[in-house]
């Protein structure tokens, strides 16, 4: 379980995170989706205490993240894959944070072999490590303490296709065993693949969050007519705002407005359908458009 | 790539465990003692620390006179290198979490960030009080090695001069961790440790009114009654004091309040 409340970070005049609150239920994965500099990584280390929010409050398991006895036990983090020392082995940077928490070394081995790194891997130091298989050093990292809460911050970047499934098991799994899981990205596929719920920032504010398939339903209509002007004025007389889109008119309301007020100005339609097509991408376009070119400075 | 694919599925079940306990300041010391050895450069740091002893006891074995081959005369000078090189790793200690970028596992483990700090301060004060005993060891083995070649090799020696080296080398080894603690950037705070304290000393010995407070302040002048062979006096205790004031308590306090604030990214 996770609580955010009214989370705000400034940087001078500049809000990085700007009142965030949302929540992440055990036995669900929730998919913090963004652009890049949108405020993601910057709500995740407030969750976990290593940036200091300037208001609001953030709590995991019911604790302030400060306040958590023994942390790692309780909830696992991986907020950046190449935080590791280039010159300790992999082995030696599971084996620090296991002495560190008060674990049987054998969790060290059970953990490596779980997310894939085999014995000459373990042995080789992070330094020679790709990508991949930091990222997959870092999930056997969070899972370490055997935690209830998992959060991480982009944990699919650098991981082949055969990774990126492999993962989405793995956190499904772990969510539908009661685990809590917050999970960043700004690659859209891969958290409409494995999230039950989305919470979508965009210039440090939350656009839209809620239950996935609810969210993606509201991604508005798409209708098409041969006098695409006509069906303009149409949609304009009904009060309707429609936007242009690649596959027509793009319009945010049900299918069933849309098409009586083609029907009441006498428009013949050629195409009229949920915009369903896009699914995620589009939602996430819609939502934080314009808010991707003012990335964040830092 | 070294991966398979094997879900393993039992084994990432969260379980509901026991309550557990924080990591005592023992286990953290731990772990801050293991850090210090498990990279090659910090392998490294400690073993030319060790050798560095291992030299100069050596050197006066070909070079020193005979009657001039005792064990005070190979311990004393041994520890003026280590005290050069102690402080880099109070520095590298404390610094390469920001520059190698673990403080963000460090910190997400043990958010009291005052703990690993204190954890941190345990183990290179460890450190500096077994590179005397190493000092120690070295000169033992220069004695008898002294006695057997023909050198003086007599064991006379006044024990309160361990209690000097361990104030010397611990002075050292803390006050470089306390200029990691404040500059958090190891070029920074090598240069800067190396740099202020001779800066300080040249300015001292040019500008006539700091000559006095330098007698004060001038860690290089203050610390070399600790290498001599004669009892050192309760003004020079004093004069030791003021001047760990300022460049061990002082920067120590400030670099804590900064690590403790700082943000961790």
């Amino acid at each position: 379980m996770i609580t955010v409340e009214n989370l705000t970070k400034r940087y001078g005049p500049h809000p990085a995170v700007d009142d965030v609150s949302f929540q992440c239920e055990p036995g669900t994965v929730t998919g913090f989706l963004g652009p890049n500099g949108a405020g993601k990584s910057t709500t995740m280390r407030m969750i976990c205490g290593l940036t200091t929010p300037t208001a609001g409050r953030a709590t995991v398991s019911g604790h302030p993240y400060q306040e958590l006895p023994n942390p790692g036990r309780e909830v696992g983090v991986l907020l950046d894959a190449s935080a590791q020392h280039a010159g300790r082995t992999g082995r030696e940077a599971l084996t620090l944070s296991a002495y560190t928490m008060g674990l049987d070394r054998r969790e060290v081995a059970a953990k490596l072999d779980l997310v894939g790194l085999n014995a000459v891997a373990a042995k080789r130091r992070v330094r020679a490590y790709s990508l991949g298989m930091r990222q997959r050093l870092g999930l056997a990292h969070a899972l370490l303490g055997d935690p209830r809460v998992l959060i991480l911050d982009e944990p699919a970047n650098g991981l082949d296709p055969e990774g990126i499934f492999w993962m989405r098991g793995l956190l499904r799994d772990f969510a539908d065993r009661g685990g809590t899981v917050l999970l960043s990205s700004h690659l859209l596929r891969e958290v409409e693949a494995v999230a039950d719920r989305l919470v979508v920032i965009g210039g440090g504010r939350i656009v839209a969050q809620g239950d996935k398939n609810e969210l993606l339903a509201g991604g508005g209509t798409v209708v098409r007519a041969r006098d695409s002007a006509a069906l303009r004025r149409a949609l304009e007389v009904a009060n309707l705002s429609a936007a242009d889109s690649s596959e027509g008119l793009l319009v945010q309301a049900d299918a069933e407005a849309v098409g009586q007020a083609a029907a009441d100005a006498g428009v013949a339609l050629a195409e009229l359908r949920p915009a369903s097509g896009g699914g995620l991408e589009q939602l996430f376009l819609t939502l934080t458009a314009g808010e991707s070119t003012k990335e964040a400075v830092r | 790539m070294t991966t398979t694919t094997a879900p393993a599925a039992g084994a990432v079940a969260p379980r509901h465990h026991t309550p557990v306990r924080r990591p005592s300041l023992l286990r953290l010391t731990g772990v801050e003692l293991r850090k210090l050895v498990d990279t090659r450069a910090g392998r490294w740091l400690l073993i030319t620390i060790g050798l560095t002893t291992a030299a100069i006891v050596t050197l006066q074995l070909i070079y020193a006179g005979e009657a001039d081959q005792t064990f005070l005369n190979f311990f004393v000078p041994s520890l003026l290198p280590v005290s050069v090189l102690l402080p880099v790793l109070g520095i590298l200690s404390i610094t390469s979490e920001w520059s190698q970028r673990t403080a963000l596992t460090t910190y997400a483990l043990v958010p009291r960030r005052e703990r690993v700090v204190a954890a941190k301060l345990f183990a290179v004060m460890l450190t500096a009080l077994a590179s005397v005993l190493a000092s120690l060891a070295v000169a033992a083995v220069g004695t008898l090695v002294a006695s057997a070649t023909g050198g003086a090799g007599t064991w006379e020696f006044d024990w309160s001069l361990v209690l000097n080296a361990a104030v010397l080398q611990v002075t050292s080894v803390l006050m470089g961790a306390a200029f990691g603690l404040l500059l958090l950037n190891p070029p920074l705070a090598i240069v800067g440790y190396l740099l202020l304290p001779t800066l300080w000393g040249v300015l001292g010995e040019m500008v006539k009114p700091l000559r006095g407070p330098s007698e004060w302040l001038d860690t290089s002048k203050t610390m070399e009654p600790l290498f001599s062979s004669d009892a050192v006096t309760g003004g020079q205790w004093g004069r030791i004091a003021v001047s760990l004031l300022v460049w061990m308590v002082l920067p120590l306090a400030a670099g804590l309040f900064r690590t403790l604030r700082r943000e961790v990214s």
